[in-house]
């Protein structure tokens, strides 16, 4: 896959197979993250390459047919809806997706539950802070039938406590839902925590993918993330 | 209703959802809904039974069209409010709707209610059409696009006019006087007060529908449009359908209103609808308020009764009035983006907390 704007190329020819359950998605500022995940949801055209999940060539669809399909994701910054209550938006989701349910409102308080905003179901998200809006999202994300639930830094600038709570939920997300997840976030121990699997992206290249531990103690992602001080000295 | 057990009810209830969501979701009907249906009976009742007979015939007809004004100011305030479209031709939708009754009773008779849902119909078609620019364009072009369609549309009033019973698709007799043209009215409500309740009714109806909307599953994809595309196409919202359904609806609600006014005492004729009357629309629909349907009913007092009532009794003109306006929306666009109905709830909420001191802690202002 390929993704060029004007001059810059975010996203090099890269290929990339993420297996079931929870991914890792890291890599340094500009690594082509979030334009990787602005491709599976549509906001971005490829110049080249396709997208198969679960069968489907994804990039055919147009962006609010992917949600409706199963793409879910939540942003850096939150996109639940600041005056519609908890309920309401991830009953928003959940109503526009095309899978048909009798236990629509029932399947969204289940997610809201799963989140552990239970108590604020009926408080606009307006109101919440910001964590609490982060768990919105996650709820949005998780509500009825995902397929590919995109985590887009989901505990940046969260203290750790909330963070550890986070991945708490991050990590039931696919066994509750069978939904493939992909979790983007700089914060190392998060990763760790709920990825089984982690790729790392470098302008917009795959340098390295397997098993989370195995990853994370390469010598060549280290480089990557922590600078290349050797080679500076040398 | 306790608010405690959830996870038991789930074990009793697992067939019925309804059931189910009305337990683990307590506050589905709040204190706060059923004390507003009491007082939207109250209103409908006191405007049925009791307005009729304090009124002299002149104000019942100006409160007649302040009702019916009501129904466009909603509309306005639904694509402004709701989904946050501002568009400057509401007042073209009331002119094709009163056209459009007055053509098509000329041309086949039908029961009035049948003709006021084939006029809405109609307008809706227009309004969609004319939503049209508002899937590639927003805020003050999507404005002016609308304004020029207003335009164009009060111009061609000018030239064919009102339908007085000619041939043509114009349905206009050059030879004939072009006054005003009067719908006729349906059999139950020929009189002034009897076409008051009636024009009530539908107008209660407009309301209804509008509020199903808003607290649907539109409203929910509305207020993502209304925050951001990203928000709604993330969301699975089909952003062109939902856009084109608000202004569809808008204009429905609004022709049926045009058909009021056309019925209406006095008929309806062509200076009645001046282009510039869409922009005085947008103003007090904003003063009233946009994000309640109590809003419309303000902004309808504010268009037709306030400047009656200033002109009457103090002498004012209306001139001086459009300028207040001007001043009202300066107000409301830097203090109060509520508008006017959020400042009577914030009154409401004061007056509630001095007169219930133990109530004072739970009433969290919003």
């Amino acid at each position: 896959m390929t993704v060029r704007f004007g001059g810059v190329t975010p996203i090099d020819n890269m290929t990339l197979t993420l297996g079931a359950g929870t991914n890792g998605l890291i890599g340094p500022n500009g690594a082509g993250k979030t334009t990787f995940f602005n491709v599976l949801s549509g906001f971005v055209r490829p110049q080249s390459g396709s997208v198969t999940a679960f069968g489907v060539d994804v990039l055919a669809m147009p962006p609010f047919k992917r949600a409706r399909w199963g793409v879910r994701r939540t942003f850096q910054t939150e996109q639940a809806v600041a005056n519609l209550s908890v309920y309401e938006n991830v009953l928003l989701i959940e109503e526009q997706s095309s899978r048909r349910s009798t236990t629509r409102r029932e399947d969204v308080i289940d997610a809201v539950e799963f989140v552990g905003l239970g108590p604020k179901i009926r408080h606009e998200v307006g109101t919440l802070g910001a964590a609490e809006r982060r768990l919105v999202e996650v709820a949005r994300a998780v509500v009825g039938k995902p397929r590919l639930v995109l985590l887009d830094e989901p505990a940046a600038g969260l203290p750790d406590d909330e963070t550890v709570v986070l991945g708490n939920i991050i990590r039931q997300i696919p066994e509750r839902t069978g939904a493939m997840v992909v979790l983007v976030d700089h914060d190392m121990e998060l990763v760790s925590a709920t990825c089984g699997q982690v790729a790392v992206l470098d302008f917009g290249r795959v340098i390295a993918n397997g098993p989370t531990r195995d990853v994370l103690a390469d010598p060549l992602v280290i480089r990557a993330y922590l600078g290349d001080d050797e080679s500076v000295q040398a | 209703m306790s608010s405690g057990s959830i996870t038991d009810v789930r074990d009793v209830q697992p067939a019925r959802a309804a059931d189910a969501i009305d337990t683990r979701l307590p506050s589905m009907i709040t204190a706060t809904t059923r004390l507003r249906v009491v007082v939207l009976t109250i209103v409908f009742l006191v405007l049925c039974f009791g307005v009729p007979y304090l009124l002299t015939s002149f104000w019942l007809q100006i409160t007649l069209q302040a009702v019916i004004y009501s129904a466009v100011t909603l509309g306005l305030g639904l694509l402004v409010g709701r989904v946050g479209m501002f568009s400057l031709c509401q007042m073209v939708f009331v002119v094709s709707g009163a056209w459009m009754s007055l053509r098509i009773e000329q041309e086949w008779s039908m029961p009035f209610p049948l003709l006021l849902l084939v006029t809405g119909v109609l307008t809706g078609v227009l309004g969609s059409i004319i939503g049209i620019p508002a899937l590639r364009l927003s805020g003050l072009y999507l404005a002016l696009i609308t304004l020029m369609a207003a335009g164009a549309i009060t111009l061609l009033l000018k030239v064919y006019k009102f339908p007085n019973g000619g041939g043509g698709f114009w349905g206009f007799d050059t030879t004939k006087p072009s006054g005003s043209a009067a719908l006729p009215r349906p059999s139950i409500a020929l009189g002034d007060i009897a076409y008051f309740r009636y024009s009530l009714v539908v107008v209660s109806l407009m309301f209804l529908l509008v509020t199903w909307h808003i607290k649907g599953k539109p409203g929910r994809a509305w207020a993502s449009i209304r925050q951001s595309q990203v928000t709604a196409v993330s969301a699975g919202v089909h952003t062109t359908l939902y856009k084109l359904w608000a202004f569809a609806l808008s204009a429905f609600i609004t022709g049926v209103a045009g058909a009021l006014l056309a019925a209406g005492p006095g008929g309806v004729s062509v200076n009645q609808f001046p282009v510039e009357g869409s922009i005085i629309l947008l103003a007090v629909v904003l003063m009233g308020g946009v994000y309640s349907v109590w809003g419309a009913v303000i902004a309808a007092f504010l268009l037709r009764i306030l400047p009656r009532l200033l002109e009457q009794k103090i002498g004012l003109s209306s001139e001086v009035l459009t300028m207040l306006f001007g001043l009202g929306v300066i107000q409301v666009l830097l203090t109060t983006p509520g508008g006017i109905v959020s400042d009577l709830a914030r009154l409401g909420d004061a007056v509630k907390r001095r007169f219930s001191r133990a109530d004072a802690g739970a009433g969290a202002p919003s």
